[in-house]
C-alpha cells in the first residue's frame, strides 16, 4: 500500500517512460530499504540490551555468591558498587592531573577502586554480618539494609550531592555495526564483563579456593569439619563480589559519564532481580539472568509502544522486566537455573 | 578530610545547639518576634543538588532579612530556617509538610517539585499555613482551590505553550519526537508542549516515556531514531537530561535537543560535555544577566556558598522577600492575619516583579529560551509575558 503511494508519486517526465520492470525494482528497493531500518533498531537494541545486561550480571554475581554460601542477601552491594565508581573518579582525577599516561591512570584507578571496595567488602562482612551469622534470618537482613544507608550517607558526605562528570581520558570512538552504532567503552564492557566471568568459572571450578566456596555454600559445617576455614572463605566471597562491583561501577561511570552517591540503588535493585531471575545461588544463573534482564528491558521499552499501539508506552520497561521475573517465578520458582533451595539450608 | 567534616559537623552541631539556647534566650525577650520560616525540597537522592540550592536561596534571603532588620507591626523580627528533606516523594513530601505544621512555622518556601508541592499544599491548607513555590509549575498546583498555595515561577501551560511556539514558529521544525519522566512536572509539561505545538501544525511522530531515576535511555531512543524527528523533547530534570543528551549523540543522531527549566543548570553543560551544544532549554522569566540585581545576587551567592547558581534559588529568594512583605504589611507573623495580603503584594524581586492573579500564579510570566552554545547558556528568545524584551 505504502509502496503503491510511493510509486505513484509525481516522477521527473523522464522517469514516466520508465517501465513497469523498472517501477517494480524501486518498489522492491523500498521494501529492502524499510526491512534494513527495522534490522538495525533491532540490532541496535540487542547491542544496547547486552551492554546493560553485562553490567547486571557483573552486579549479580555479588549477589547470588554470597547468598550461595551465606544464603544472605546483601542489600548493601548496590553501594559497594557506587563506592568503586567515586574511588575510581577521585583517583582517576588526580592521576590526570598529575600527568599520568591516560591507560595506566585507567588502570591505577580501576585497581585502586577494586582494592578499597575489597577492603570494604570485607569488613561489612566483618562488622555487620559476622557477628550475626547465627541470628535469625531477618536481622542480617535489616543490618544489610543498614549498611546500604550508611554507605550512601557517607558517600553523600564525602563527595556531595551533585553529579560528577567521569573523566574518561580518551575518546571513545563509534563504530558502524551492521547499522547499528557502538563505541569503544561498549565493546570493552561486554569484553571485560565476558572475561571476568570466565575466570570466575575458572576460580570456582578449578582452584582450591573454589572447592572450598562450593563447599561451604553445600554444607559449611561439614567443610569445617574436612578443614575449610569458613570465616576466610566468606572473607574471600565478599572480596570477590566487591571487586566484580568495582570493576562494574567504573563501567557504568565510563558508560554513562556520570558519578552521583545516588547511583547503585536502583542498578543494586536491578541486579539483584537479574540474580533470582537466573537462580540465586548460582553463577550461571546470574550471568543468563542479568544479560535476559538486560534484553528484555532493552526490547521491551523499545517495542513495547509500538506493538500495543501506544496503549502501553516505555515507561512500562520497569513494570514489563519485573513481570517476566514473576512469570519465571511462577513457574520455575528457583529461577531459571537455580538449584532447589528446599534441600539447601 | 573525614576528619575534617567530622570536626565541621561538630562545630555545626555545636552552633546549632548555641542557636536553640539564644532561641529561649530571645523568645523570653517582648521585644522580638520569632518567625519560623518552613523550607522543603529533595536534600537527598538524584535531585538532591537542586534541592541544596534552593535552600541555599531560601537562607540566603533570611540572612539578609536579619541583617537588615526587619520590623513587624512594632516589634523586630527575626527570621529562622526551618529545612526538611522531601526527597522527590510525594508521600515524604505529606509527612515533611506535617513536621512543619506541628513545628508552626508561619509560612513554607517550597516545595521543589510539582509531584510532591501538590500533595502537601492540601496539608498547608488545611493549616491555614501560607506556601509559595520557588519552582512548582503544574499548572494543578494552584488550580485546586487552596488559598495558600502560590508561586513565583511560570506554570507549565505558560512554558510548554513558549517552547511549542518556539520549535514551530521559530526554529520551524515539523516532526517531534517527545519523551517525559512521568512526574507531575515532566508530564505536564511534555503535554502542554505536544498541544502548543500540535496547535502549530506540528506532528508528533514519538511518545515515549521514563522515570525520574533512570541513566539509561538508549532503548528508547533507539526506538525513537527509527522514526527520525527534527525535535526531541525532554520533560524532565538535568540528570536524566544529561546521560539522554550524551546517548542521543552516542547514538549517531543530529536530531535537535530541547528541555523546559529542569534542564537550565550549569550541570547539564558541565557534565554533557561536547555533546550538549545546541540543546534549548527555557527558563521562566528574562535572563538573570539583564535584570538590575541579577547579577549581583548570583556574584554575593557565589561568594557565600562556594558555586554557581544551580537553578531556583533566585526564585526562593524572590519567594522569601514575598512572604515578608506581605508580614509587614499585615503587621503581623501570624498565617491567618497575613495570608491575605500575599495576593495583593507587588515586589520587584531578583527574577522579576511580582504580582499574583487570583489563583495565586504570577502575573504576566514571559519565558526566555535559551540555547548552548560554545559551553555556554545563550538567550536565544524571550517569550510571552508584557516586555517582550528581546534580549
Amino acid at each position: 500500500m505504502r509502496c503503491r503511494r510511493w510509486a505513484a508519486r509525481p516522477q521527473p517526465s523522464r522517469e514516466k517512460v520508465g517501465s513497469h520492470e523498472k517501477r517494480h525494482t524501486r518498489c522492491r528497493f523500498f521494501f529492502v530499504w524499510i526491512a534494513q531500518v527495522i534490522v538495525d533498531i533491532l540490532l541496535q537494541q540487542v547491542i544496547n540490551g547486552l551492554v546493560q545486561g553485562s553490567v547486571y550480571a557483573l552486579v549479580a554475581l555479588g549477589y547470588t555468591m554470597v547468598y550461595g554460601i551465606l544464603g544472605l542477601i546483601n542489600f548493601a552491594h548496590g553501594e559497594v558498587v557506587m563506592i568503586g565508581a567515586m574511588i575510581a573518579l577521585t583517583v582517576l582525577k588526580a592521576l590526570l592531573a598529575a600527568a599520568f599516561a591516560p591507560v595506566l591512570a585507567v588502570l591505577l584507578s580501576l585497581l585502586a577502586a577494586m582494592a578499597v571496595c575489597m577492603a570494604l567488602g570485607y569488613s561489612i562482612e566483618r562488622i555487620a554480618y559476622r557477628p550475626l551469622r547465627n541470628a535469625p534470618r531477618l536481622a542480617p537482613l535489616i543490618t544489610a539494609i543498614g549498611v546500604s544507608i550508611v554507605l550512601q550517607n557517607l558517600a553523600m558526605m564525602i563527595w556531595g550531592r551533585e553529579y560528577h562528570s567521569f573523566p574518561l581520558p580518551f575518546n571513545s570512538v563509534s563504530h558502524q555495526f551492521g547499522g547499528a552504532i557502538v563505541n569503544d567503552v561498549q565493546i570493552g564492557i561486554v569484553v571485560v564483563a565476558l572475561i571476568i566471568m570466565l575466570g570466575l568459572m575458572w576460580l570456582v571450578h578449578r582452584t582450591r579456593m573454589g572447592r572450598a566456596m562450593r563447599a561451604v555454600a553445600e554444607n559449611p559445617s561439614a567443610a569445617a569439619l574436612m578443614g575449610v576455614d569458613i570465616n576466610r572463605v566468606i572473607s574471600v566471597t565478599f572480596m570477590l563480589g566487591s571487586a566484580l562491583a568495582a570493576i562494574a561501577g567504573f563501567m557504568v561511570s565510563a558508560n554513562y559519564g556520570i558519578v552521583h552517591y545516588y547511583m547503585g540503588f536502583m542498578l543494586g535493585l536491578k541486579a539483584f532481580t537479574a540474580a533470582v531471575l537466573g537462580g540465586i545461588g548460582n553463577l550461571r544463573g546470574a550471568m543468563l539472568g542479568g544479560v535476559l534482564l538486560g534484553l528484555i528491558e532493552s526490547l521491551g521499552a523499545g517495542y513495547i509502544g509500538d506493538l500495543t499501539g501506544g496503549f502501553l508506552g516505555s515507561n512500562y520497561q520497569d513494570v514489563f522486566a519485573f513481570f517476566v521475573l514473576i512469570a519465571v517465578l511462577i513457574f520455575r520458582p528457583s529461577g531459571l537455573l537455580g538449584e532447589k533451595l528446599s534441600e539447601r539450608a | 578530610m573525614l576528619i575534617k567534616r567530622f570536626l565541621l559537623l561538630v562545630a555545626f552541631g555545636s552552633a546549632l545547639a548555641g542557636c536553640g539556647k539564644n532561641e529561649t534566650a530571645s523568645t523570653s525577650a517582648s521585644d522580638e518576634l520569632v518567625v519560623k520560616i518552613g523550607a522543603a525540597g529533595p536534600l537527598t537522592g538524584p535531585q538532591a543538588h537542586i534541592g541544596k540550592d534552593n535552600e541555599n536561596g531560601t537562607r540566603m534571603a533570611i540572612d539578609d532579612a536579619n541583617a537588615k532588620g526587619v520590623m513587624i507591626g512594632s516589634k523586630k523580627a527575626r527570621f529562622e530556617l526551618l529545612s526538611e528533606d522531601d526527597q522527590t516523594d510525594p508521600k515524604t513530601a505529606t509527612i515533611v509538610a506535617q513536621k512543619l505544621v506541628d513545628d508552626h512555622v508561619n509560612g513554607v518556601i517550597g516545595h521543589l517539585n510539582s509531584g510532591t508541592s501538590i500533595p502537601a499544599s492540601a496539608i498547608y491548607f488545611k493549616n491555614g499555613i501560607p506556601q509559595i513555590s520557588p519552582s512548582a509549575t503544574a499548572v494543578k498546583f494552584t488550580a485546586q482551590g487552596y488559598n495558600t498555595a502560590f508561586r513565583v515561577m511560570t506554570n507549565d501551560a505558560q512554558q510548554g505553550k513558549a517552547l511549542g511556539e518556539f520549535a514551530t514558529k521559530v526554529l520551524g521544525l515539523k516532526n517531534f519526537a517527545v519523551i517525559d519522566d512521568r512526574t507531575a512536572y515532566g508530564q505536564g509539561l511534555a503535554d502542554e508542549f505536544v498541544k502548543a505545538a500540535e496547535a502549530n501544525g506540528a506532528k508528533i511522530i514519538a511518545r515515549e516515556y521514563t522515570t525520574d531515576k533512570s541513566v539509561d535511555f538508549t532503548s528508547v531512543l533507539t526506538s525513537i531514531k527509527g522514526k527520525q524527528p527534527d525535535l526531541l523533547f525532554f520533560g524532565g530534570m538535568d540528570p536524566q537530561g544529561v546521560p539522554m543528551i550524551k546517548q542521543l549523540r552516542a547514538l549517531g543522531m543530529k536530531t535537535q535537543f530541547m528541555m523546559g527549566d529542569g534542564g537550565y543548570t550549569p550541570k547539564l553543560i558541565e557534565l554533557a560535555g561536547d555533546a550538549v551544544e545546541g540543546t534549548y532549554a527555557s527558563l521562566p522569566g528574562v535572563p538573570l544577566d539583564n535584570m538590575p540585581s541579577g547579577r549581583d545576587f548570583a556574584k554575593r551567592y557565589e561568594a557565600r556558598f562556594h558555586q554557581p547558581i544551580q537553578l531556583y534559588a533566585p526564585y526562593c529568594y524572590d519567594a522569601v522577600n514575598v512572604m515578608i512583605a506581605a508580614m509587614q504589611k499585615a503587621g503581623s507573623a501570624e498565617p491567618a492575619k497575613y495570608l491575605p495580603e500575599i495576593g495583593k503584594v507587588e515586589l520587584s524581586g531578583v527574577t522579576s516583579k511580582i504580582t499574583f492573579d487570583a489563583k495565586g500564579d504570577i502575573k504576566g510570566g514571559a519565558v526566555t529560551v535559551y540555547q548552548v552554545h560554545q559551553g555556554k547558556w545563550n538567550a536565544v528568545q524571550t517569550m510571552g509575558g508584557a516586555p517582550a524584551a528581546k534580549p
